[in-house]
């Protein structure tokens, strides 16, 4: 990978076997591996994806509902190892999906920065250190000592956004995070953003609203059916993508 | 495979493991009033339940019987729990393992490791009793230490296969269940061995790696003499072989997981 690469993704094929009736006991298993049942339909969510992005870009994942885009997330982020290809990345990755979709329930707010923290890979000095500054940005107040499960969906995700971002991370990847609280708490996480933006992060961002990925982007791609049919500077693919939307 | 690169990607989630093992403790007694305390009652309630049925209604007078019965029980206690919540760590934690990127297994050696460590809480009970009914300690007591590392091991390479297993096969939880409850009557735990002995029946004993590791914790503890190699050794044998049976499972699918929880 060159050095002035941040993520590069070759060859990328994702592959799930969506099985009619989904097989999760042994009963079942057996009597299908007698009757030679076991079928699975092949389903290639991405299949071929080649791109790079070089350092500081900020590169707009397009698409409609079901052509792939969060499945790329998470193949860029790690959590989904690719069937096919490679994907590598430089520096501290800050995945932004689904906030607050891990947090402890019965935990308090406090407990839930730590636990949440640490699956991330942060250092419990670090995770001291940075407290206050999470609590803060939180804006939870004295709700931090009380169980997360009592929390409303705004109050964790905004929770959530707090602690992914504590860090300086070089690569900061999205899935329309941007919509998350209340109007005021969502202008204070795009100022958030935009200044890493300025510290010169490099950027995965999925989002429908073409309008931000044009505002936020400088680079685009557009997924069809797990495929990449466009790649290159932001207007030009938004004017691909509007032409196939319209 | 590069050991080094593992072994670096481990000592990065260190603290992932300690948060981890401090919330599995930490709920386990979170809204009970006497907390973490019933680590040292439940042990000592059940303790003095066996004692009564197997021990005064079927006419025994030994007076450290209380002591056998707890050596065996809080052994087969860590055993039991512990692979239970190994089996569930995959599956369970599915939550976490879709949105973030973590070395699976910890969630597995952190399950095994927070029942570990309530178990060596409980020990606490046991020196209670051993006091109380006047058990003399001898220097044996230091091998005390074997059984319990044996056992330790037994439960994480268990725990890494049944969490594997489970992910595929939820069966595994029930089938898990019945069998921990066979060996645990296979484990002389509130029963003297030589009854079972007495009926030529001692290769129960002598093909249970659960039963070796509880008797020779019972030779260090009570008895004060020294262990049972053969068992020691056959016990090992079995948990070394268990552990690297589950690392290379574990391994083998963990790509797998995330398609089918």
């Amino acid at each position: 990978m060159k050095e002035n690469v941040a993520i590069s993704v070759k060859d990328v094929g994702m592959r799930f076997n969506l099985n009619q009736e989904h097989v999760d006991n042994l009963k079942e298993y057996f009597i299908k591996l007698l009757k030679r049942n076991l079928k699975y339909n092949e389903f290639w969510a991405l299949k071929g994806i080649n791109f790079e992005v070089k350092k500081g870009e900020r590169l707009g994942v397009l698409g409609l509902n079901g052509s792939g885009k969060s499945t790329l997330l998470k193949v860029v982020s790690g959590v989904l190892k690719p069937s096919a290809g490679k994907v590598q990345t430089r520096g501290v990755v800050a995945p932004l999906l689904e906030l607050g979709a891990g947090f402890s329930p019965q935990y308090t707010g406090r407990e839930n920065i730590y636990l949440y923290g640490a699956v991330l890979g942060y250092k419990k000095s670090f995770l001291d250190e940075k407290f206050d500054e999470i609590a803060d940005f939180s804006g939870l107040g004295e709700f931090i000592e009380v169980p997360i499960k009592n929390y409303s969906s705004g109050m964790k995700s905004r929770l959530g956004f707090s602690i992914a971002t504590i860090v300086e991370p070089d690569i900061l990847i999205l899935d329309e995070v941007l919509s998350v609280g209340d109007k005021k708490f969502r202008t204070k996480c795009e100022k958030k953003i935009m200044n890493m933006f300025d510290k010169g992060v490099t950027v995965l961002f999925v989002s429908h609203s073409l309008e931000q990925v044009q505002r936020l982007c400088n680079k685009a791609i557009i997924l069809d059916s797990g495929r990449l049919v466009a790649h290159g500077a932001v207007d030009k693919v938004a004017r691909i993508y509007k032409n196939m939307t319209d | 495979m590069d050991i080094k690169k593992y072994i670096k990607n481990f000592l990065n989630y260190k603290y992932l493991l300690y948060e981890l093992v401090k919330k599995n403790i930490k709920l386990k007694y979170r809204r009970s009033y006497l907390g973490i305390l019933w680590t040292l009652i439940e042990p000592l309630l059940t303790m003095m339940v066996l004692t009564l049925v197997f021990g005064t209604l079927f006419g025994r007078d030994d007076r450290t019987f209380p002591v056998y019965v707890l050596c065996g029980r809080l052994l087969f206690s860590f055993f039991s729990s512990s692979t239970k919540a190994g089996l569930k760590a995959v599956s369970g934690n599915a939550a976490m393992i879709k949105k973030v990127y973590v070395p699976k297994y910890i969630y597995v050696i952190a399950s095994i490791i927070s029942n570990f460590v309530t178990f060596l809480i409980s020990l606490i009970v046991l020196v209670g009793v051993g006091i109380v009914l006047r058990v003399h300690p001898t220097i044996y007591i230091l091998e005390a230490v074997f059984p319990v590392i044996i056992l330790l091991v037994m439960s994480l390479g268990a725990g890494l296969i049944l969490a594997t297993l489970d992910v595929f096969f939820r069966d595994v939880e029930y089938i898990w269940s019945v069998a921990t409850m066979l060996i645990s009557y296979a484990s002389a735990i509130f029963y003297p061995t030589d009854r079972v002995i007495g009926t030529g029946n001692a290769w129960v004993f002598d093909i249970n790696p659960v039963y070796m590791c509880i008797a020779n914790f019972r030779n260090a503890v009570l008895y004060g003499q020294p262990m049972n190699i053969v068992y020691c050794t056959r016990s090992a044998i079995v948990a070394v072989c268990l552990l690297a049976a589950g690392a290379i499972l574990f391994y083998k699918n963990q790509d797998k997981f995330i398609l089918h929880i």
